[in-house]
């Protein structure tokens, strides 16, 4: 089976001479949820914008290849890749900047080339998995900051995605607007990648983590076993919030 | 976030100055001011008129002159420059007498400038505000695409419009920031610091338009909007 993503050496370093990554391998296959965990500076930025081409050996300084579903990561496949590579931002405001949410969902699926009644099929259907249709009229900034972070993932649902990627999805959320996107993500269909800081909210949607530290992958297993290796934690600045125990919940409500 | 809703110009409300198409009213406001600019300033009678026009205008539009007054600040440094013309200006000078037995003498031609320079400017900010005030800012960029601005432009100004908000609450949180710590804004004492914050927030904004382009990038934006709109621009 050809993996969504491929990452084959990738090594990079900013014009500054800044290097960020030192050789990283992953390898995510269809329909899994993976969490990239690190502490600040680990990478985890210049990893995802590697993803969708943003950054690449052709850009900067840097080394190795990723493919998407096989295909190359290379200048004549951008929109390509780009369609089928959806990054959520951390900041909505930074995604969110047409004048209503439905223009705003149309944004990406518009610049594929869609028009008429099938983008507009395309958009409500992505606002519909958000729970935001009955907004599509609004203007973004006139949301709650969890509005916007769904419909930030609406706007990249639009492009049906093969792999969604999220910058720290759970940051700035209220603990219920937190459990409403996790119900979402939940419920997507789509290989889905998330980097984060938030630990317990990792173990909660993704089986598999991978442990990102001074660019290299320093770990990739279940996140279960990632989060509960005392050593590998501690090495790596990584720690759980007080009184959380991965170890207390019942396996049966881990997911995979 | 503290992004404000509806805009601080505009004033809601549904006279036919309000519903008038945008790109009409800006095609109005434009040949109005180019009259006012051309007109030679000894014409006070047709001054008169065009501030007339204005008033109707207004009327129309029942936009409250106290509305549109305090907004007329912006005007002062211009009118403060007017004020400066009668004394360092050249020519014949008349004098002009003062209580206290004191004479203030002023250049003529310095007096006329100032004139011109202070009605029309008046009358200017004033139209424009009238426009603005009846007119969404999304409706003045649908306009100005309707009257074929190059597209770019319209993109830009519609950014500005849409970060507006976000960008002065980006400030107001600096200047919370600063004030909790002791920091009077009003102080000259304080100016450098606030010059400080201010170069923080254009390097900020700078950064969050990098941010901005990177994720329309990664939605495949290649340089075009897609044309069924602009940014800010709701309908």
């Amino acid at each position: 089976m050809t993996p969504v993503l491929e990452l084959n050496g990738v090594a990079f370093a900013y014009p500054d001479g800044h290097q960020a990554l030192f050789g990283v391998d992953l390898h995510v296959h269809p329909g899994e949820r993976v969490a990239m965990l690190g502490p600040n500076g680990a990478g985890k930025t210049t990893l995802v914008l590697h993803l969708n081409g943003i950054l690449s050996s052709e850009s900067g300084h840097g080394e190795g290849s990723v493919a998407v579903s096989g295909l190359p990561v290379t200048r004549k496949n951008l929109l390509e890749i780009r369609r089928r590579v959806g990054v959520v931002f951390q900041d909505p405001d930074d995604q969110l900047f047409m004048g209503s949410v439905r223009a705003d969902v149309a944004f990406g699926p518009a610049n594929l080339g869609l028009k008429g009644a099938a983008l507009d099929k395309r958009v409500m259907d992505a606002l519909e998995q958000v729970g935001m249709a009955d907004y599509a009229d609004r203007p973004p900034h006139h949301l709650s900051f969890g509005q916007r972070r769904r419909v930030a993932v609406a706007t990249v649902l639009a492009m049906e995605p093969e792999i969604l990627v999220l910058d720290e999805p759970s940051s700035n959320l209220d603990p219920a607007s937190r459990r409403e996107l996790a119900d979402i993500l939940r419920g997507l269909d789509v290989t889905l990648m998330m980097v984060t800081h938030d630990l317990p909210y990792a173990l909660e949607l993704c089986p598999r983590a991978v442990v990102l530290s001074s660019g290299r992958v320093v770990a990739d297993g279940r996140t279960f076993d990632i989060l509960t290796d005392e050593h590998l934690m501690s090495a790596h600045r990584l720690e759980l919030p007080w009184g959380f125990d991965p170890r207390t919940i019942s396996i049966d409500s881990l997911p995979g | 976030m503290g992004a404000g809703h509806g805009h601080r110009l505009h004033f809601h409300g549904h006279s036919p100055v309000h519903r008038a198409p945008a790109h009409l009213k800006i095609l109005a406001l434009l040949a109005f001011v180019l009259v006012v600019v051309a007109t030679p300033r000894e014409w006070y009678l047709a001054y008169a008129g065009y501030l007339a026009v204005l008033v109707v205008v207004i009327g129309v539009s029942r936009v409250p002159f106290l509305y549109l007054l305090p907004r007329m600040v912006i005007e002062v440094p211009f009118l403060v420059f007017a004020a400066l013309i009668p004394f360092v200006a050249e020519g014949p000078r008349v004098d002009v007498p003062l209580v206290g037995g004191w004479e203030l003498s002023l250049s003529e031609s310095g007096l006329v400038a100032a004139w011109g320079l202070a009605a029309k400017g008046t009358l200017g900010v004033l139209a424009s505000l009238t426009l603005a005030a009846t007119t969404e800012p999304s409706a003045v960029l649908r306009g100005l695409q309707r009257l074929h601005l190059p597209e770019l432009l319209v993109q830009i100004m519609g950014f500005m419009v849409r970060y507006l908000d976000v960008v002065s609450a980006d400030l107001g949180r600096m200047i919370t920031a600063m004030r909790s710590r002791g920091v009077d804004p009003r102080s000259p004492r304080h100016w450098p610091a606030l010059a400080r914050t201010l170069g923080a927030l254009f390097v900020r904004s700078y950064e969050r338009g990098e941010r901005v382009h990177l994720a329309m990038l990664a939605r495949g934006y290649d340089g075009t909007l897609p044309d069924h709109a602009s940014p800010g621009v709701h309908r």
